[in-house]
């Protein structure tokens, strides 16, 4: 329906979201940083999503973007609670030290 | 319009840039707030009003307000105070309101031209709702399911045990 922006403008830009958010977890040690970095990746699928629906001006794309956010919802407050469990226990959030699973 | 999709862009991959590259949380979270707002342009740009008001109210309200709650639980020790002070010498905030001021800046040229454009083909909450809860009502009723275990296994990770040890273990276990 929006010939006014290129989609595959969108589509790129959500790439280089998606891509800066694997970079987000693979270099920062905190776990917090790397719970944001999922964030961001998540985001980046939803804008994927809205620009497909948006090209086809169906409302499937923002049917699953609430899913989407739902999801994102529920995730981060699992993570966090695990978050201030682990600092309760280790008193520490960088995952060099919190390497006690390491196999 | 597509002139303002670029510039939103551009924000949106600074401030992600941004994100993954400070050192404080907060300062991430600032710039993190700035990229969802900015994807929420997009969003509209797009033609999807109702997820650009969702992204703006769960997303930058909701979701980022419980990542500060848990920085502000994390963060209670002697290097607070400096902490504090730190932020509170106003060059930490040039980057976020530079890039706010351009978001907002392009939100008064967006809204004469919303309303001037009232035809356009969005997709609104309308069909969004109908399709919603015509065809999809199980992923309803399944996000709905996902919630309540989200809820509840949180409440359950978050509280505290109170380690019980035999006395002759309790040697080492003094950071419990």
């Amino acid at each position: 329906m929006n010939s006014l922006i290129p989609i595959d403008m969108v589509i790129l830009l959500a790439a280089i979201l998606f891509v800066m958010g694997i970079a987000g977890v693979v270099i920062r040690k905190n776990i917090i940083f790397m719970l944001l970095s999922v964030e961001i990746m998540l985001n980046a699928s939803a804008l994927a999503f809205i620009a497909a629906g948006a090209k086809w001006g169906q409302p499937e794309g923002q049917v699953m973007f609430i899913f989407i956010l739902v999801m994102a919802a529920a995730e981060v407050s699992i993570g966090l609670a695990l978050i201030l469990q682990i600092y309760h226990q280790h008193k520490s959030l960088d995952i060099d030290i919190l390497k006690e699973m390491k196999g | 319009m597509e002139v303002g999709f670029y510039i939103t862009a551009g924000v949106t991959i600074i401030s992600t840039l941004l994100v993954i590259t400070r050192h404080n949380p907060v300062h991430a979270l600032l710039y993190l707030i700035i990229s969802l707002l900015s994807l929420a342009i997009i969003f509209f740009l797009l033609g999807a009003p109702f997820a650009a008001l969702l992204e703006v109210i769960i997303y930058a309200g909701a979701i980022m307000v419980l990542f500060i709650f848990v920085v502000m639980l994390l963060n209670l020790g002697q290097q607070t105070a400096q902490q504090e002070k730190a932020w509170l010498k106003g060059k930490v905030w040039i980057g976020p309101a530079i890039l706010s001021t351009i978001l907002f800046g392009q939100l008064f040229y967006l809204l004469p031209v919303a309303q001037m454009q009232a035809e356009m083909p969005a997709v609104d909450a309308k069909v969004v709702a109908i399709s919603l809860f015509k065809h999809y009502v199980i992923g309803v009723e399944m996000a709905a399911m996902l919630l309540m275990a989200g809820v509840v296994g949180a409440a359950h990770i978050g509280q505290h045990k109170k380690v019980v040890l035999h006395r002759f273990l309790r040697e080492g276990e003094e950071q419990l």
